[in-house]
C-alpha cells in the first residue's frame, strides 16, 4: 500500500481524522480486532462463525460493493470451497494445508467457470444468472453422492490436530482453532487490501463508477470483471474449506440459494463497498441471529425485517453509515 | 429405453406443456412488472406460494376450487398493490438493485409468515373432483388436471394479450414500457400504472400457485426453486418479452419432462444447460433486444 496510490485512491483523505487514520491502517486495524475479539463474545464457536462469514462476505463485497455488480449465486463459489477441501481430505486424505489450498482453487475455479457464462449480462441480469446457475451446482453436488454426500452432506472431515513446522497444534481446542482459522482470515484481509489499494483496484472502481469511460481510457472491462469475479471465488473458496474444517461436515445447504442471500444481507447490512463493513455485518449479524433465536424460532421474519429496514432506510449499512457521519 | 414408444414421447411431451404452462404464467407475471417497472420480483416466488396458500385456507374453510380460481388472483393481487404502493415505491430512482433486494427480503418475511400461520410441513392439496381422472388424447390417457392447467393459461394469455392489445389502458402500459418519460409529458400518471401493473404481474403469480398445487402439493418453500426456473425462463426468452416467456416457459418444460424420460438425474440440471447454451449463442434471449444485456 503505497503512499501514491493512496492518495490517487482516497483524494478526500485530506480531511483528515480517525477515518484517514483508518484507512491507512484498515487491514492492520482488522487483524487487531480480530486478535482481541474472542475475549469479548460470549463463546468462540460464535466468534469463528463471524469470522469465517467476514471473510465470504470479503470476497462477496469485492463484486457486491467495489465492482457494482450484484451476485445471486456466491454460495456456489463458498459451497465448492468447502466441498473441495473436505473431498480432499476425505477421500485422498491429503493434510490440511493442501486440503485448503484445494478449497481456493475450487472457488478460483466455479468462479471461472460461472462468471464466463454470467459476465455476458449484466445489471439486474447478472443476479438471476448467477443465482440460476449456482441452483444448477446445487443439483449437481446433490446427486454425486459419491462424493459429496449428497443430502446428508460430506462427513468426517476430521482435522484433530494442525503439524506446523515441527509443531502439532491442537484444533479441537476451541481458542486455538480460532487463532488458526484468524491467521487464514487476517492474511486475507492483507491480501484484499494490497489488491484494492493496486492500480488494478482502481480500475475495479472505474468499472463500477462510469463503464464507458473506463473503456475508453482503454481498459477491458469484461476482462476486469472476469478477473475480479474469480478473486472474489478465491476468498469465497478459502471461506468455505475454513468452514469445512471448522464444522467438520459440509452440509449441502452450504449451496443452497439461502447462502448466496445470507451473505447480500451481511454485506449491505455492513456497508457494501467499504473495507471494514463485511466483518461489522457479519458481526452484527450473527450475534443478532443468536440473540433472537433464544426467544424464537421465527428468526427469518426478523431477518427479512430488518434487511426490508435497511434497503428502505440505511442503503449505506452500518459502517457506511459511520463513514458519512466521521467525514462530516 | 424397449419400452418407449413414441406414444409415450408424445405424452411426456403434453406432460412438459402442463409444467411448461405453469412456468409460462409465472414468468410473464416477472417479465411484465420487470418490462414495465424495471424490477426483477425476488418474491415473485413468494406470491405464488401464498396464493397456494390463500387456496388451501379458502377450500379448508368451505370454498370450491372454482371460487378459488377467482378469489386468489384477487387477493394476491390487491397485497400485489399494497406491496407496490408502500415498499416499492419509495425505491424508484434509487439505482435497480435496491428494488430486488427488498423484494428479496420480504420473500423471507412472507414465508416464515406462511411457515408460522400454517406450519413448516407441506400439505397435499386435493384435485378437484371434475378434474380427477384421465382423458384419451389419442396417444394415450392424460390426466384430466393437466389439460385444464394447459386450458386455464391459454385463457388468461389469451386475456392478458386483448388487454394490452386491445384496450386503451394496455396501450398506455405498452407506451410505458417503452418510454415512461414521454408518457408522464402526455399527462398519464404513470405511477398509477406501475401500482396496476404489479398487481397484475404478482394476481398471475398467485394464479399460478394455486394451479400449481394439485400438481405438487404446498410447502413454504415451494417458490424458492420456481423462481430460480423461472429466471432461466426469462432469460432463454428474453427479459421483458412476453412473447419470449411463453415460448421459452413452454421449451423449459418441454426440455425438463423429456429429459426425466432419457435421464431423469440429469431433469434439474438440463434446463440450466439450456440456459448456458442460450447465454452463449444468444445472449439476449430469444426475443430480447440485442444490446440490452450487454
Amino acid at each position: 500500500m503505497t503512499e501514491t496510490t493512496q492518495s490517487i485512491k482516497q483524494p478526500r483523505a485530506t480531511t483528515g481524522g480517525w477515518y484517514e487514520f483508518a484507512t491507512r491502517h484498515r487491514a492492520s486495524i482488522v487483524a487487531a480486532v480480530i486478535l482481541i475479539f474472542p475475549l469479548v463474545m460470549p463463546f468462540t464457536a460464535l466468534a469463528v462463525n463471524i469470522l469465517i462469514y467476514g471473510l465470504y462476505a470479503l470476497g462477496f463485497n469485492l463484486v457486491f460493493g467495489y465492482l457494482g455488480l450484484l451476485s445471486f449465486g456466491h454460495a456456489a463459489l463458498f459451497g465448492t470451497g468447502a466441498y473441495l477441501c473436505g473431498i480432499a481430505i476425505v477421500h485422498f486424505g491429503w493434510p490440511w494445508y493442501a486440503a485448503i489450498a484445494a478449497g481456493i482453487a475450487g472457488g478460483l475455479l466455479m468462479a471461472l467457470l460461472i462468471g464466463v457464462l454470467a459476465i455476458r449480462t449484466r445489471g439486474i441480469y447478472f443476479a438471476m444468472v448467477t443465482m440460476a446457475l449456482s441452483q444448477c451446482v446445487y443439483y449437481l453436488f446433490y446427486q454425486a453422492v459419491d462424493l459429496t454426500g449428497g443430502e446428508n452432506g460430506l462427513r468426517g472431515i476430521n482435522v484433530r490436530t494442525i503439524d506446523l513446522f515441527g509443531l502439532r497444534i491442537d484444533f479441537i481446542n476451541p481458542m486455538v482453532r480460532y487463532y488458526v482459522i484468524a491467521a487464514f482470515v487476517i492474511a486475507a484481509f492483507f491480501v484484499m487490501s494490497r489488491i484494492l489499494a493496486s492500480p488494478f483496484g482502481a480500475v475495479i472502481e472505474a468499472v463500477r463508477e462510469n463503464e464507458m469511460r473506463a473503456r475508453a481510457s482503454g481498459y477491458d472491462v469484461t476482462l476486469t470483471r472476469l478477473l475480479t469475479f474469480v478473486l472474489s471465488g478465491g476468498f469465497c473458496g478459502l471461506a468455505g474449506a475454513l468452514q469445512a474444517l471448522h464444522l467438520s461436515i459440509v452440509p449441502i445447504e452450504i449451496l443452497h440459494y439461502e447462502t448466496s442471500g445470507l451473505v447480500v444481507m451481511i454485506a449491505l447490512l455492513g456497508g457494501m463497498g467499504t473495507f471494514f463493513g463485511p466483518m461489522v455485518g457479519a458481526a452484527v449479524f450473527l450475534v443478532l441471529e443468536n440473540i433472537v433465536s433464544v426467544w424464537t424460532v421465527h428468526w427469518q421474519l426478523i431477518v427479512g425485517a430488518i434487511f426490508i429496514a435497511c434497503v428502505l432506510f440505511f442503503p449505506a449499512g452500518i459502517w457506511g453509515t459511520l463513514i458519512a457521519r466521521g467525514k462530516r | 429405453m424397449a419400452g418407449l414408444s413414441l406414444d409415450l414421447i408424445a405424452l411426456q411431451l403434453f406432460a412438459g406443456l402442463a409444467l411448461g404452462a405453469i412456468y409460462v404464467l409465472f414468468a410473464i407475471g416477472l417479465s411484465l412488472i420487470f418490462g414495465m417497472l424495471t424490477v426483477v420480483n425476488f418474491a415473485h416466488g413468494a406470491f405464488y406460494m401464498v396464493g397456494a396458500y390463500v387456496g388451501l385456507y379458502l377450500i379448508s374453510i368451505g370454498g370450491n376450487f372454482w371460487i378459488c380460481l377467482v378469489a386468489v388472483p384477487i387477493a394476491i393481487g390487491l397485497f400485489g398493490l399494497a406491496v407496490e404502493r408502500v415498499l416499492i415505491r419509495p425505491l424508484y430512482g434509487r439505482g435497480i438493485d435496491y428494488p430486488l433486494l427488498l423484494t428479496f427480503g420480504l420473500s423471507y418475511v412472507m414465508v416464515e409468515c406462511v411457515r408460522i400461520a400454517f406450519g413448516k410441513t407441506g400439505y397435499p392439496f386435493d384435485t378437484p373432483e371434475v378434474l380427477q381422472g384421465a382423458v384419451d388424447i389419442g396417444v394415450g390417457y392424460f390426466p384430466l388436471y393437466r389439460l385444464f392447467v394447459i386450458g386455464a393459461t391459454a385463457v388468461v394469455l389469451l386475456a392478458l394479450w386483448l388487454f394490452l392489445e386491445k384496450t386503451s389502458f394496455g396501450l398506455i402500459i405498452r407506451a410505458g414500457a417503452r418510454d415512461p418519460q414521454i408518457v408522464r409529458v402526455l399527462g398519464v400518471d404513470v405511477s398509477r400504472v406501475w401500482l396496476i401493473v404489479f398487481g397484475i404481474g404478482t394476481a398471475i403469480a398467485g394464479f399460478a400457485g394455486l394451479l400449481a398445487a394439485p400438481l405438487q402439493g404446498v410447502i413454504p418453500e415451494m417458490g424458492g426453486t420456481i423462481l430460480a426456473e423461472a429466471f432461466v425462463v426469462t432469460v432463454v426468452g428474453g427479459m421483458g418479452s412476453i412473447g419470449g416467456a411463453v415460448l421459452a416457459g413452454l421449451l423449459v418444460g418441454v426440455v425438463v419432462s423429456m429429459t426425466s424420460l432419457f435421464a431423469p438425474e440429469m431433469a434439474k440440471v438440463s434446463i440450466f444447460a439450456l440456459m448456458a447454451i442460450v447465454l452463449i449463442v444468444r445472449p439476449q434471449g430469444f426475443f430480447g433486444r440485442a444490446g440490452l444485456m450487454s
